[in-house]
């Protein structure tokens, strides 16, 4: 016992990780609003904000529960590409939204069922496999698609297009309503369901897990089927929210989506992590392009900033967790 | 004689082409503690696991309660009454205190929602109970890598008595304690017995093992190698008994 009796001391030293993210995310955006002040004292850019930090944030959820396991999945821009093309040709051809949903979201399910089937039964390490599943996918669209784009207008203005990327109360965009529910639903099993604490047993210690009678095989593939089954959800809305497919679709949401989980203090070890944090890490990975732009840098210094904000950050945590042990 | 607990009958298991138990056959009462001994490397702690389900067994037959069992799963034994104090203690180093005592048996309230403030509550009356730790002394909201090694073998034996179950099973549960603390763990293995519960008891402290237990069974090299009630051999002559296996074993290789 060595925690400090005063309770936001304990607080505080308890939530290391969550506290310094959100120290991180709020010293960022006091630089934009100092810098930009007529951008980001503006209502206007953060409903922007809003709508495109979106499909990011929604795989970072699925991506925190996979990397606490210890595992990691690189293959779910693909299977956000796949069930997008599933989506948008079904409804392109067929006309029914509740059909073409249905494919769509069946898709992420099963090639997440795959995954974690061949990582836990058949034992390929998660990295190789879904380097694999990486390229197998999103070869199967460039295959089925042959180059070709598919323009979704047929979509605008139907209650489905509303629900999905709409506007609520006029400003906020649905999709972050989205992200929103779906965090806060995700992140209280994470942490206060029997599934979470099987999820963080499984990562911290595999071998233990197994002689308390946690099927750890069955937790590590609902994980993976969680964050196919949310790639095909975040696919789906960027399709509504592009209102076109194309081939490419989803390939640029790998690394900004797990930089924001390694950022908001998930252990690539697993067994660790928050929600929040992981929350903060979408709205930082989200915000850096705009706010470099609006800073007056060009956009060429977006990738050595995002990489300056993910290399302090995890440094500060290896500093951490080296104090704490 | 009253119906065993638990019956092994001819049980083997292999870890691909090394036999690591190789039929073993012996019976488990009700209210009885029973002895496993045997050299480090005899197949103990893979016998226990093999009764509970963390390895599926080769070959051979099971009954607990007069029913024959498969144990596919960990889950399954402790269904049925078995709670098991692991050699590996089987904590999660990085969750706190009152998640390990009750992973796998949550406290739940809706939808397999926890019930944390029960959690915590119990946890605290079980370390009370059970190891003599004041609520002031053990954090309960700690992660388990921040206790000492004695302390978390506490928090394995506590979590283990707490569940009430028919067979307790611990495996080296006083390796690594103070003295004073090792009184205090035999203390509560003949408790288990006074509660009418049952136990299997492995230590290489044969003064321990002799002081507790009624029944010791002799594990050697995968085999029962033999089988005593208290009354049938003194305790020097199971240490005399425990060497010469030993020397036995060594002149062989
Ligand atoms: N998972 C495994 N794979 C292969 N061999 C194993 C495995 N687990 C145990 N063994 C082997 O089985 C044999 C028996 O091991 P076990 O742990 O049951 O012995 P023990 O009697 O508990 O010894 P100790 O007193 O040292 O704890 C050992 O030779 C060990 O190397
Ligand atoms: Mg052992």
């Amino acid at each position: 016992m060595m925690a400090s009796d005063h309770p936001i001391r304990r607080f505080l030293s308890r939530n290391r990780a969550p506290v310094l993210v959100t120290c991180l995310w709020a010293a960022l955006y006091l630089v934009y609003i100092i810098g930009a002040p007529q951008v980001f004292l503006s209502p206007g850019i953060y409903a922007a904000l809003m709508g495109t930090l979106a499909f990011s944030g929604i795989l970072a959820i699925g991506a925190t529960y996979v990397v606490t396991l210890g595992e990691i999945d690189l293959s779910f821009p693909s299977i956000m590409g796949l069930s997008a093309w599933v989506f948008a040709h079904s409804y392109a051809t067929l006309g029914s939204f509740p059909l073409s949903l249905v494919f769509c979201l069946g898709v992420g399910f099963t090639l997440g069922l795959l995954n974690g089937l061949a990582i836990t039964k058949v034992g390929v390490p998660s990295i190789v496999l879904t380097i694999g599943t990486m390229f197998l996918w999103r070869g199967l669209v460039h295959v089925l698609v042959q180059g070709q784009s598919i323009v979704l207008s047929q979509l605008d203005g139907t209650v489905w297009n509303a629900l999905l990327v709409g506007r609520v109360a006029g400003y906020v965009p649905a999709q972050f309503i989205w992200f929103l529910a779906l965090a806060v639903a995700l992140g209280l099993v994470y942490r206060y369901h029997r599934f979470g604490s099987h999820v963080l047993f499984t990562g911290d210690d595999a071998t233990s897990a197994r002689m308390v009678g946690i099927d750890t095989d069955l937790v590590k593939i609902k994980c993976f089927v969680l964050i196919g089954v949310l790639a095909a959800v975040a696919g789906l809305l960027s399709l509504a929210f592009n209102q076109s497919f194309f081939p490419s679709h989803g390939d640029s949401m790998l690394l900004p989506t797990l930089a924001a989980v390694f950022i908001g203090g998930t252990s690539v070890f697993g067994g660790k992590g928050t929600m929040w944090g992981t929350f903060m890490g979408v709205l930082i990975m989200g915000s850096l392009e705009t706010g470099i732009v609006a800073l007056g840098l060009t956009g060429f210094w977006y990738q050595f900033i995002a990489g300056l904000t993910i290399v302090a950050s995890v440094i500060l945590y290896a500093l951490l967790l080296r104090k704490v042990n | 004689m009253p119906s065993p607990l638990l019956e092994l009958r001819d049980v083997s298991l292999s870890f691909g082409r090394v036999h690591v138990l190789k039929g073993v056959s012996f019976d488990v009462f009700p209210g009885e503690i029973v002895a496993l001994v045997g050299d480090n490397g005899a197949g103990k702690s893979s016998l226990i696991k093999v009764v509970t389900g963390v390895h599926r067994r080769t070959g051979g037959e099971i009954t607990f309660r007069g029913r024959p069992i498969a144990v596919t799963s960990v889950r399954e034994s402790r269904e049925m009454g078995i709670e098991t104090v692991y050699q590996e203690r089987a904590l999660a180093d990085q969750q706190e205190l009152w998640r390990n005592v009750f992973v796998g048996r949550e406290l739940t309230t809706v939808a397999g929602f926890l019930d944390i403030p029960r959690q915590k509550e119990e946890t605290r009356r079980l370390l009370r109970e059970y190891m003599g730790f004041t609520s002031e002394a053990i954090d309960i909201d700690t992660e388990v890598k921040s206790l000492s090694g004695g302390e978390k073998q506490g928090v394995a034996i506590a979590r283990a008595l707490y569940f009430n179950a028919e067979l307790i099973i611990l495996d080296e549960p006083t390796s690594g304690l103070a003295v004073s603390e090792q009184r205090k763990v035999l203390s509560f293995i003949r408790g288990i017995r006074d509660k009418g519960k049952t136990a299997i008891f492995i230590d290489h402290n044969i003064f321990h093992v002799h002081d507790v237990a009624d029944r010791f069974v002799i594990l050697d090299k995968g085999r029962v190698a033999a089988q005593f009630a208290k009354h049938e051999i003194t305790r020097d002559e199971l240490i005399d008994m425990m060497v010469e296996l030993h020397n036995k074993g060594a002149i062989v290789q």
